[in-house]
């Protein structure tokens, strides 16, 4: 039916050209071309683009450039660069341990943090998808710390909760455990920084409830009424249902992830200690960037965080096509 | 179709396991304990800030044994610089950011959303491939920048980049409200004889008012939270926001006063808390259906 109204609708509107005068098409061609201007709003859209483009040109994608260039000098901001080629990399990749402890370190955080909190989002999603008294206190309790995430005082706070004297250790001890400093001793402090990522679980909880309410509800009944159990439902159709929500949220916070920064300064007073332990890669960027003004330096570290990101971000598009089912 | 599904379906979809009853009052109580650790934590610290500093680690308890509120007068004037100075400097950047936002984003919003001009799909998506970029990558030379232009320890740094809209997430936000907007008030519009700027003022901007409140109340927290450009661009205690005043508190008083500390830590959280209670619903809405950041 829709094929036919389409044809209908194209034929009415292009009548086909020999049969029209050919004054009468001038005539319409003009009228077509005045209708485009309009939308097209010749010098308007620039005007009110105007910041944009200033923004986007001098704040990111010229920095961008000129930060790949930094990156192949030494530069300390007082003196102009000087060109030393590829140094930065190779000292990164072959003389500077700190760099690797950094990268281990991150890859600890993101590999345990992402997968821990997204699981935790779901599950408690699921939970939430039905109706329930009290939902709307659920849902804003459990957002709210997302909503804080990567305050100062928040970190402060976790910093005091799981020092010697602090809270977890308290709660330990009312179950006869006998505690430590978990930040710190080096084995644990990168754990609690995990603990505090998962602990912010709330946006891709929100995220996921917001997927979980568009699921259809015909297969649910369907499925029911072929006996499938609340696992195999779970496993059959919603999780493959799901799959474009678990993609973005992946997505999201692999990046996010990445990039934190703020809870490891303020746990180790900016040190990421104790040894090194807490390093994130944002935090060693800092460092060698602002505190030992090696800004050539850390422009090369920022490449590779770019690089990695992005290529993170491709092996997931990619491996996406095998796993994520969209609907058409 | 569905009258019957749910007719066929009423006795086989009944839940197995336990009854009705006994399953929701297993439900609260597992979603009312996952709540309490999420909460226990922020009651734990404004409790603490009420309480006299030997007491914070031997009286785990909520409710304090022995009131101290002379913590909060203490950590008001006790890091360095009053605590006044800090919040006015928070509030001049936040307010600043909110407001170059707003206008910026708006703008940019309005044209991708409603013209047709060269590049457009070019441009969109360069717009949203900005917003994957990690702030590290343009860092260095933005600092350069800003350190050549005289700007390194004002606030000009945190504000102007607003006034561009380097927000692109919340470019992309409006033009999806925009979008919703139909396209027949602004043709009427323009048949009364009205420009595209005044369409702009008197059509888009009235209407898209939920968005922008979205975008004031995001840009708000965010900013007023956001550590790391403060922490890079502001060097003078003069110029200190809340969250460097707070990470004075961490370097002056390692183990001596910590009620001082969590009284202001409780403090910095109450603008964030108090905008999460007064638009929870907007918060976690707009979270839901855009999905951005955290």
């Amino acid at each position: 039916m829709s094929v036919t109204t389409e044809t209908l609708h194209k034929a009415g509107e292009e009548p086909p050209a020999a049969a029209a005068p050919a004054g009468r098409e001038r005539d319409r061609e003009r009228e077509r071309k005045r209708a485009a201007r309009r939308r097209a709003g010749g010098w308007w859209p620039f005007l009110f683009l105007a910041p944009w483009f200033i923004g986007v040109f001098g704040l990111v994608i010229g920095p961008m450039l000129d930060s790949l260039y930094l990156s192949f000098t030494n530069f300390d901001l007082l003196t102009p660069a000087q060109w030393t080629g590829a140094d930065n990399y190779t000292r990164m990749f072959t003389e500077d341990p700190n760099f690797w402890q950094s990268v281990r370190v991150t890859l600890v955080y993101v590999g345990v943090s992402v997968p821990l909190k997204l699981a935790l989002a779901l599950g408690v999603a699921m939970l939430l998808n039905r109706p329930l008294r009290g939902l709307g206190f659920y849902r804003a309790a459990f957002y709210l710390p997302s909503l804080l995430g990567g305050a100062v005082a928040v970190a402060i706070m976790w910093r005091q909760i799981f020092g010697e004297d602090g809270l977890f250790n308290a709660v330990l001890g009312w179950f006869g455990i006998e505690g430590q400093d978990w930040i710190s001793s080096p084995d644990t402090s990168i754990y609690t920084l995990i603990l505090l990522a998962v602990w912010q679980f709330g946006t891709p909880m929100v995220i996921f409830l917001a997927g979980l309410k568009q699921l259809p509800k015909d297969v649910y009944e369907a499925a029911a009424i072929d006996g499938a159990g609340p696992f195999t439902r779970f496993r059959r159709i919603t999780l493959p249902l799901l799959t474009p929500i678990v993609f973005f949220n992946v997505i999201l916070q692999i990046i996010g992830s990445f990039q934190t920064f703020t809870p490891a300064y303020v746990v180790s007073n900016g040190s990421g200690g104790p040894i090194g332990s807490t390093m994130l890669y944002s935090l060693y960027l800092y460092k060698k960037g602002f505190a030992d003004f090696q800004m050539g330096y850390a422009s090369a570290l920022a490449w590779v965080l770019f690089l990695v990101i992005a290529l993170f971000t491709a092996v997931n598009f990619i491996a996406s096509r095998y796993w994520v089912h969209y609907d058409d | 179709m569905s009258m019957l599904a749910k007719m066929t379906s009423a006795t086989p979809a009944k839940p197995k396991g336990p009854a009705g009853p006994g399953r929701r009052i297993f439900i609260h109580t597992l979603l009312i304990g996952v709540a309490l650790v999420m909460l226990y934590p922020l009651m734990w610290m404004i409790s603490s800030s009420l309480k006299p500093d030997q007491d914070i680690f031997t009286d785990p308890s909520l409710w304090p044994q022995n009131f101290h509120p002379q913590n909060y007068a203490k950590g008001w004037t006790g890091s360095g610089n009053s605590f006044t100075l800090y919040l006015t400097n928070s509030l001049i950047v936040t307010i600043g950011a909110v407001i170059g936002n707003v206008l910026s984003c708006s703008l940019a919003a309005y044209a991708f959303a409603r013209f047709e001009f060269r590049g457009r799909r070019i441009w969109f998506a360069l717009m949203l491939g900005t917003m994957m970029l990690p702030m590290q990558a343009t860092l260095i030379p933005q600092y350069t920048l800003f350190f050549n232009l005289n700007w390194i320890n004002t606030f000009l740094p945190l504000i102007v980049p607003k006034f561009l809209a380097t927000d692109a997430f919340f470019i992309f936000l409006m033009v999806q409200f925009i979008r919703s907007i139909p396209r027949e008030l602004d043709q009427a519009a323009m048949m009364d004889g009205a420009n595209p700027g005044q369409i702009y003022l008197k059509v888009i901007l009235p209407l898209m008012k939920p968005a922008l409140v979205t975008t004031t109340i995001f840009t708000f927290i965010w900013t007023y939270d956001d550590f790391f450009s403060q922490l890079v661009y502001l060097s003078d205690n003069e110029k200190f926001t809340v969250p460097l005043g707070l990470t004075l508190f961490l370097d002056k008083t390692a183990g001596s006063s910590f009620g001082p500390m969590f009284a202001m830590s409780a403090l910095a959280l109450l603008p964030t808390l108090i905008c999460f209670l007064v638009f929870q619903k907007r918060l976690v809405e707009g979270m839901a259906t855009s999905g951005m950041k955290g």
